[in-house]
């Protein structure tokens, strides 16, 4: 399976097994989203827990809201997350906070899927990482998968979770794994450990990260279509480099990062979301303040730069081989 | 610039910025309120098409006439004890809302919003509802739950964020939430309750329940994006929902002007999105009871959304932090040509024999009294003066439904802090 497969494969196990689960979006009804991934899936479960909406994300994360608190469990798609920012405050206020602000009296149990990343050529609006937005606020959690086979995973946790939950699908690497090398053909998933999805019901819990690759050399830290890049540079390097891939940024698995760290003394970050204030300065700062005697170098971040996605450049802009090359080349020099 | 490149002969342009009618010092004149007689306003069947009655959206639904009747078609026929039931509790309303608003002064909370001249439109609503149907209020309807017989000190326990307060000090007062009397947690940030009760209405439907939702906003607050998304939601799955704009012609210190009102009515904001819309004197319970009831009857049985224009004045302050006088004529409220809701009440009642001056002052004498006893009752958990009156640690609690670690470690930083402080805060652990 790809990985819209997988994130379909996710949504129809969990339709079947709770009537309350309800998908809802731009163009996810009757046309199966465009990316495909809701494809059959009114078909199957009906208009009434299938359905398009309006487009007014503000308007689909707030309907989600009333939605949760009748005690359905949506799984609203943003069409791509770039998106996101009308539904900003629905998510930020509304559904991060009503646990806190009634008291457990009413609950936002959403699934918030929205496509994100770059590396397609979607230029400014369908290109951004804004996972450090919601990292940052409190009551939501914030994952983020690699592989098909996490992807769905992952997926049925977040929609079996009672929080609100912001899933975001790095859509680089929706039909293969991606080396970084924009102009090598890209793979699919055949063949990859992550491609093998069972067609059932599983679930890989929040906040338990992967060790992708075990290593003695520097860890990497990276999540999303950076754990392919990452993984594609040590090999070509010839790098013995731990890779971790977070999975969920929130709540994070600091025991892992922090046993491998100690384990390897360096650390690097990768994402792909411009660098100022982003995911990386915090888990560069976790790291400094857990493991700082066990470091032989400073932490280094390699990411987006901070203007926003440019469409002829932007591979120039992606975090690619040559930046984490780099990062490592220091990281490892003495 | 015309086709050959010259500028035409107009002057140039101006740019319109709304002005309220009167500022302080001002001489108050509402002969322009266009106050339609009682009963003069039809009644469509609540199954007839949202475009065949436009005209109500530009009109004022009313039942209660100049001498205390009532009258024509949407008079809703309550029986009298009703009647003393829903100007009982209007009365309860104002008699809590005057003693925390002293609560206020006096330093017991914070903060405090009264919904004085405005209380029909919470309380003759809710009457017309069903118990389980759920409201997505804004903050001025404490209404609501004073209807739903929601208990005073539960409300005071929450307005001083005290040891009884159900929410655990976590919200500002006034912002209750009870899901078992269907009253939405309040957020003060305006309109997002739009949205979710269309969604909570759309599941309800999905789901082949038989309850609906009623949402309230200020006319103000009609500007918000999350209106518009909602009202365009609700038309387009013909959500059972009740939209409520209780217009009270101010936003803190800006009029109505600056939500539109210049140009329109807001309940004719409903004709775009093909919605039913009512404008109703919002200080005329039977007109506001009427109006829900046929409201709730169309929800009821599929026939969408509404959207119910409350033409009120807000009487008072926006709330404790606000001086109206610092912006509008100290003589518009009473000059206002609708009249009090409580007022106008009493009056029926007394006009249908039902009621007397005598009857109402040991009416409010006994609710004053209630209040002050319910105050008393609260006040033994504390108010919000008295230092920290939650459990410490419960700060932490709900972020997520199972703490991560990095709020347990926050946590523990919190109470390593205050042992070391040695101030004697409860735990809980
Ligand atoms: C999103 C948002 N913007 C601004 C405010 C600040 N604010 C609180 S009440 C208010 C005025 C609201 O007026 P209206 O909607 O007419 O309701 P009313 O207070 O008159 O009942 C404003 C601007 C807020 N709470 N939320």
């Amino acid at each position: 399976m790809n990985m819209i497969q997988a994130i379909n494969s996710a949504m129809e196990v969990m339709m079947a097994r709770d009537p309350n689960v309800v998908v809802m979006g731009e163009d996810v009804g009757y046309f199966g989203g465009v990316f495909r991934a809701t494809a059959g899936l009114q078909e199957k479960f009906g208009k009434t827990r299938v359905f398009d909406t309006p487009i007014t994300e503000c308007g689909i994360i707030g309907v989600a809201i009333g939605m949760g608190a009748y005690g359905l469990r949506p799984v609203p798609e943003i069409q791509f997350a770039d998106y996101i920012y009308p539904a900003l405050d629905q998510l930020v206020s509304e559904a991060a906070r009503l646990r806190y602000r009634s008291a457990g009296q009413f609950t936002a149990p959403l699934t918030v899927r929205s496509p994100f990343g770059g590396g397609i050529f979607g230029g400014q609006t369908h290109s951004q990482s804004p996972e450090g937005i919601f990292t940052h606020v409190s009551g939501v959690k914030t994952v983020i998968p690699s592989t098909p086979y996490d992807a769905k995973g992952l997926l049925i946790a977040s929609i079996e979770d009672n929080d609100p939950t912001i899933f975001f699908e790095p859509k680089r690497i929706y039909n293969g794994p991606f080396d970084g090398h924009w102009d090598r053909p890209s793979k699919n998933w055949s063949g990859h450990e992550g491609g093998a999805v069972p067609e059932g019901y599983y679930r890989i819990e929040l906040g338990k990260a992967a060790v992708v690759r075990p290593g003695e050399a520097v860890t990497i830290l990276a999540y999303g279509t950076m754990v392919h890049v990452a993984r594609a540079t040590i090999e070509d390097m010839g790098i013995d480099a731990e890779i971790i891939d977070l999975r969920t940024l929130v709540p994070l698995d600091v025991e892992t990062i922090e046993a491998s760290v100690k384990k390897t003394g360096r650390c690097l970050v990768v994402h792909e979301a411009t660098r100022t204030g982003g995911f990386g300065a915090e888990l560069s700062a976790l790291v400094q303040e857990r493991c700082f005697y066990h470091l032989e170098a400073p932490v280094e971040r390699v990411t987006g730069f901070d203007t926003p996605y440019p469409h002829s450049l932007e591979w120039a802009y992606f975090p690619g081989p040559v930046r984490i090359g780099e990062a490592l080349k220091k990281l490892l020099k003495d | 610039m015309t086709a050959d490149g010259s500028r035409p002969n107009l002057p140039p342009l101006s740019l319109h910025v709304p002005e309220p009618k009167f500022r302080p010092g001002d001489a108050v004149d509402f002969a322009d309120v266009d106050v339609p007689p009682a009963g003069a306003q039809r009644r469509p069947d609540t199954a007839a098409a949202p475009d065949s009655f436009h005209e109500l959206a530009y009109t004022l639904v009313r039942v209660l006439d100049d001498e205390g009747q009532a009258v024509g078609p949407w008079n809703p026929r309550l029986t009298p004890d009703t009647l003393r039931t829903i100007l009982r509790d209007m009365a309860l309303v104002r008699a809590f809302d005057e003693r925390m608003f002293r609560a206020q002064r006096q330093g017991k909370t914070s903060f405090y919003m009264k919904c004085t001249g405005e209380e029909a439109v919470a309380i003759a609503a809710t009457h017309a509802l069903a118990s389980d149907d759920m409201c997505f209020p804004s903050y001025r309807q404490q209404g609501i739950l004073i209807a739903r017989g929601y208990s005073m000190v539960q409300m005071m326990n929450q307005i001083y964020s005290n040891s009884g307060d159900v929410l655990q000090g976590k919200q500002l007062p006034i912002m209750y939430s009870s899901r078992d009397d269907g009253f939405f947690s309040i957020s003060g940030n305006l309109t997002t309750q739009y949205p979710q009760a269309v969604g909570w209405a759309m599941a309800s439907a999905a789901k082949g329940d038989t309850r609906i939702a009623a949402t309230w906003c200020g006319e103000g607050s009609t500007a918000e994006g999350d209106f518009h998304s909602a009202l365009t939601f609700a038309t387009v799955y013909k959500a059972p929902v009740i939209f409520n704009i209780v217009n009270n012609q101010w936003a803190i210190s800006s009029f109505s002007g600056f939500a539109g009102a210049e140009a329109t009515t807001f309940a004719a904001r409903a004709i775009g999105y093909g919605i039913a819309g009512l404008r109703v004197d919002g200080n005329d319970a039977l007109a506001v009871y009427a109006a829900t009831l046929w409201a709730a009857e169309r929800a009821r049985t599929n026939q969408g959304p509404t959207l119910i224009e409350h033409f009120t004045y807000r009487a008072e302050g926006h709330s404790t932090s606000d001086d109206p006088t610092q912006y509008r004529s100290a003589g518009e409220p009473t000059a206002w040509p609708l009249g009090d809701p409580i007022a106008r009440l009493k009056a029926h009642l007394i006009a249908i024999g039902e009621w007397d001056d005598e009857r109402h002052a040991a009416m409010d004498r006994e609710l004053a009294e209630q209040v002050k006893a319910a105050q008393k009752e609260a006040e033994k958990n504390g108010i919000l003066g008295h230092g920290l009156l939650q459990p410490l640690d419960s700060l932490f609690d709900g972020v997520f439904e199972e703490m991560p670690w990095h709020l347990k470690e926050q946590r523990q930083q919190m109470i390593d802090e205050e042992t070391a402080s040695g101030r004697p805060w409860a735990r809980k652990s």
